[in-house]
């Protein structure tokens, strides 16, 4: 590989993590992810009685997501309150754990996950998604599997996972490609597929591959912070 | 602003709930779901086959470039206005991309007035990074002075939806981009729109962006969607394509719905988009 990461990873380096649930202690269930200066943390309450009552679904319980930055996550303020991306984001992080959940047994009830990033530095949805993850596995909700996210980036010509803020400022050649997956623990099913940046369809082939591996990674790592919570 | 009629509802189902009496029915998605499943469609396309795509030219005189574009009875307006404004601090040496837009009543009896729901957001935001990522725009070449640069503002609306508005959309962008041309500046470097000239954009010739959107129904992959097909769906995935120094690259992409796509599929959408691009650029070009 001709790039060199300015931290010294190799491709397929995940900068360091960190998983613990039970962070909020008001909340039926919490975790923080970190992927090394991103730091997000994910509460969350129910299943309780959705209002309004048209709204309840007698079917299935339902998911209902926030995420955002603190506002003074990011460089320059982010204004408090719901943004355009962060309005699509609650949306792709909804997305992306609900194939995962099993609510049959919850009718007319709403499970609220919120999600905030309280220092970014890139892969804010994907830490925020595996924080989520945990936090709904802390609840005690049930769950098929568990959900594992990670941005995957391509600077110039180069595949590698786990982007930084700095790489995903990198310029030149084909520039930076951000691409955040999410996928169902183990399976080959993916639940967030999202892409900015330039790479030729005949690549995308090798993206989800580093996806898988990364992936791997991740959820050894959460199912580790859940056997702690345990006690075991 | 406008939303979804089904918003409140929607922001919790994840976009493909149904329960207004306009929405398809069960029995529609049923017979939908089986006639997918033989590559059969109810106006008779295959599942990959675009209905016809007509576009036409400045539509709004007052705008820099105005396209409509129309996708069987689907319809989008797209408008471009020029802007001098300040560079963003962490981006001093170029010129701004705005894309926004509304999901207008006039083109729906889903949509209604209120704030944006999902779809509202949704739709430019797609746009917008189709075109920005492709490099179709040359920012750098959008500085006026140190301080004044132009900011190219792309206003999308559907004036009729029958499906496929993101796809719509972007062809309307992508043409109006392509016609737009710079309003006049007075000496102090203040736009004048008394002033025309013949001045266009700073456009790669290559790179023309498409959007191309897959939707799931069941285990069948389809394109094009009319409202009741786009209705049934049950996932989606949007790539906004171009052609950039000779090679085809995705340059954006997003999962909608909360049923997952399996590599298999997703590596199955690879050749089609390839193909589909080369298509889609064959039919517009007459039109540009």
């Amino acid at each position: 590989m001709a790039l060199k990461r300015e931290d010294g990873r190799k491709a397929s380096d995940l900068r360091p993590m960190q998983a613990k649930v039970g962070v909020v202690p008001n909340a039926d269930g919490s975790a923080i992810f970190t992927f090394g200066d991103t730091i997000a943390i994910a509460a969350v309450y129910g299943p309780k009685q959705l209002h309004p009552q048209h709204m309840q679904d007698p079917s299935t319980g339902i998911l209902r997501c926030n995420y955002d930055l603190l506002s003074f996550s990011v460089s320059d303020r982010k204004k408090p309150g719901p943004s355009r991306r962060s309005q699509e984001l609650s949306k792709m992080t909804q997305w992306a754990l609900e194939p995962a959940l099993d609510l049959e047994g919850f009718p007319n009830t709403v499970i609220d996950v919120e999600v905030q990033i309280i220092q970014a530095d890139a892969g804010t949805r994907t830490a925020g998604i595996n924080a989520a993850a945990l936090a709904l596995a802390h609840a005690g909700v049930p769950m098929r599997n568990l959900v594992c996210a990670v941005a995957i980036g391509k600077l110039d010509k180069d595949i590698v996972v786990d982007l930084d803020k700095s790489e995903e400022d990198f310029e030149g050649g084909e520039g930076p490609t951000d691409f955040p997956v999410a996928k169902l623990a183990n399976t080959d099913q993916y639940t967030l597929l999202q892409l900015d940046g330039k790479i030729q369809p005949e690549r995308v082939k090798e993206v989800l591959s580093f996806a898988d591996e990364s992936c791997a990674k991740i959820y050894e790592i959460q199912k580790k912070a859940l056997k702690e919570a345990l006690g075991e | 602003m406008c939303q979804d009629l089904r918003n409140s509802e929607e922001s919790i189902k994840g976009g493909f709930g149904r329960m207004s009496t306009m929405d398809t029915s069960n029995l529609t998605i049923e017979t939908l779901r089986q006639m997918f499943e033989q590559g059969k469609r109810f106006d008779g396309r295959s599942l990959k086959d675009y209905r016809p795509i007509t576009v036409e030219h400045n539509v709004s005189n007052k705008a820099e470039g105005s396209t409509r574009v129309r996708i069987g009875k689907t319809e989008v307006l797209a408008g471009v206005k020029l802007q001098v404004g300040a560079p963003y601090p962490d981006s001093k040496d170029k010129g701004n991309l705005m894309v926004s837009g509304d999901l207008l009543p006039l083109a729906s009896p889903r949509f209604e007035s209120g704030p944006p729901g999902f779809n509202a957001i949704e739709l430019p935001r797609l746009v917008d990074r189709a075109i920005r990522e492709s490099g179709m725009i040359d920012f750098k070449k959008l500085v006026i002075t140190g301080e004044k640069v132009w900011t190219v503002i792309i206003d999308v609306f559907p004036i009729n939806d029958d499906g496929n508005l993101i796809d719509a959309a972007t062809i309307a962008a992508s043409v109006a981009l392509k016609d737009a041309t710079f309003p006049g500046l007075d000496k102090d470097n203040n736009v004048d729109y008394h002033i025309k000239t013949q001045n266009k954009l700073p456009l790669s010739k290559e790179t023309f962006p498409v959007s191309i959107s897959f939707y799931k129904l069941g285990s069948s992959l389809f394109l094009d969607p009319t409202r009741e097909e786009e209705e049934a769906a049950e996932a989606r995935i949007t790539f906004g394509i171009s052609l950039w120094n000779g090679q085809n690259m995705i340059n954006s992409c997003q999962k909608r719905g909360a049923k997952p796509l399996s590599r298999a599929e997703v590596e199955s959408m690879m050749p089609i988009l390839l193909e589909k691009q080369i298509y889609l650029n064959e039919k517009l070009k007459k039109f540009l």
